[in-house]
């Protein structure tokens, strides 16, 4: 069956995908609480896989989780805590019940995490579990043996349009596209004069892209970023207008900054929409989609 | 030269090792753990020192000239009395040395070192690991560096996300193995090697523990 988000793709709307990130735990209020709020409001969520390499409740389950709510999933899977024999099993147990959404990670390492002496897996790369996910819609797992029931998904993976050096993420961006690769969601573009001149060269390859749009809420936080997340690169002005915000505001200060971000990416048509990460606040994101069309609704008279 | 690059154990470690075994016969070697300061003579006569002042007996000590040598045997016969008084060889070499040592003899070993990699010198007091004998070599394909070893993750197919200054995410004093082999294949006017989408590793290379016979 054709996804919902893969229709959404295909239609030529403006796209936009959020995220929700499972618990440390079994308590799942939070989640089912950002589920609630996005769930008619995004065109698909993205569910977290072991954020930055810290033990959470499955990606899978949270998945299922979206789905049993009436929302769109977008399951992440990285290549680090399972190897390929895990990840197909993964794969097929998401068919099963719907799940038909995939962005594949290679995963941070063990190491950033909060299980630094655990073993990093990595039999596969996001590339290559691409190309399996390709494999398996054909009938063949990675043994060579034969697959029995029908398989397909709407996969994807990411890009880091800022990273330094650029060429060899564009050439591994490249090899995801020849995997298999329909949609990319890339790492946070800040400055988007820079993604602009990224986006010229995307649009050669037949792939959907997703701007990634990170709510800002500090200036410490921003600095962190620049300092600590690599390809993230935050300018100076926009440093610079979080520290303006009145002290305890700094957070409606990003909102306003992602909706001002994502309405240009959107009125000048650089891309075929955004994923919002409001890491740790999802409950914003209603707050960002709003206030950009209020800004589009100001300046051109028509609501997002 | 290959050489296999050992680290000491933490103190509390080694001491919790040698709980209740108070006397003790040392080994460092003459070859690898002599060359990273690890179980040379001086590193030894310091440890006999530090086990002497925690109240251990230490029977004797050797540096034996390449510990993972079958003419370890031999040498370890000369000190045969020394050995047969301890409770416990504490060895100083890497674990090829401790292993080739504990079939010679009938007595408990502890290892005071841990066996990090095989690797070279590539600067004074630099050793970086460079191959790990995966079984599949693949550097005819990335300019000669290899990724399966000098990529944190593995990864055959480009660099990760996580890179960054042409460094790797774990440690920014560590070199992203793929910026260095985009650098190389450049230079070479070979990005088309990178390119090439490469499948899953075989892991098979050769199954865990190794074994191979040269066929006459």
């Amino acid at each position: 069956m054709v996804s919902s988000f893969k229709k959404a793709l295909k239609s030529g709307k403006f796209v936009v995908t959020s995220e929700v990130a499972p618990p440390k735990g079994t308590n799942l209020e939070k989640m089912i609480h950002h589920i609630e709020l996005l769930k008619d409001k995004v065109d698909a969520m993205n569910v977290t896989d072991h954020q930055s390499s810290v033990m959470r409740f499955p990606s899978l389950g949270g998945a299922l989780l979206v789905k049993e709510m009436g929302g769109e999933p977008i399951l992440q899977m990285t290549c680090r805590d399972r190897n390929r024999m895990a990840l197909q099993a993964d794969l097929f147990f998401a068919a099963s019940r719907g799940i038909n959404n995939v962005l594949c990670l290679t995963g941070d390492s063990v190491i950033l995490g909060d299980h630094k002496e655990a073993k990093g897996v990595f039999d596969l790369d996001s590339s290559q579990l691409l190309a399996a996910i390709r494999r398996l819609e054909k009938g063949k797992d990675l043994g060579g043996n034969d697959v029995d029931g029908s398989i397909s998904f709407c996969a994807g993976a990411i890009v880091t349009p800022e990273a330094n050096p650029l060429e060899p993420q564009l050439i591994k961006f490249e090899k995801k596209i020849e995997a298999g690769a329909e949609f990319i969601q890339t790492q946070a573009v800040y400055d988007l004069d820079n993604f602009k001149q990224f986006m010229d060269y995307a649009r050669q390859f037949p792939v959907k892209i997703l701007a990634g749009i990170i709510l800002l809420t500090s200036a410490p936080m921003a600095r962190f970023m620049n300092k600590n997340v690599a390809g993230v690169n935050v300018p100076q002005e926009l440093i610079e207008e979080m520290a303006s915000a009145p002290k305890g505001r700094a957070i409606e200060k990003g909102v306003e900054i992602a909706g001002r971000m994502i309405k240009r990416v959107r009125e000048e048509k650089m891309c075929d929409g955004v994923h919002i990460m409001a890491i740790g606040k999802e409950e914003l994101v209603p707050d960002i989609m709003d206030i950009c069309a209020t800004m589009i609704c100001c300046s051109k008279g028509k609501a997002l | 030269m290959i050489r296999s690059i050992t680290q000491q154990k933490p103190e509390e470690e080694i001491d919790q090792l040698l709980n209740g075994l108070g006397r003790v016969f040392m080994i460092g070697c003459g070859t690898c753990a002599t060359l990273t300061h690890t179980g040379g003579e001086p590193e030894v006569k310091a440890m006999k020192e530090n086990l002497s002042g925690k109240g251990k007996l230490v029977t004797g000590e050797m540096v034996l000239p390449v510990a993972c040598d079958n003419l370890t045997a031999e040498a370890l016969k000369e000190h045969g009395a020394q050995i047969g008084q301890s409770d416990v060889l504490l060895i100083m070499t890497c674990a090829f040395g401790v292993q080739t040592i504990a079939r010679q003899l009938e007595k408990m070993v502890v290892p005071a070192l841990d066996t990090l990699f095989i690797g070279k010198e590539t600067g004074l007091g630099r050793f970086d690991e460079i191959c790990t004998q995966c079984g599949t070599c693949i550097l005819g394909e990335t300019g000669g560096i290899c990724p399966v070893t000098s990529c944190h993750k593995g990864l055959v197919n480009g660099p990760c996300g996580g890179t960054s200054n042409g460094k790797c995410e774990i440690d920014s004093e560590k070199d992203c193995a793929w910026t260095l082999i985009y650098n190389r294949l450049k230079e070479l006017n070979r990005l088309d090697a990178m390119r090439k989408l490469q499948k899953p590793r075989n892991h098979q290379g050769e199954p865990s523990p190794g074994k191979f016979k040269l066929s006459a």
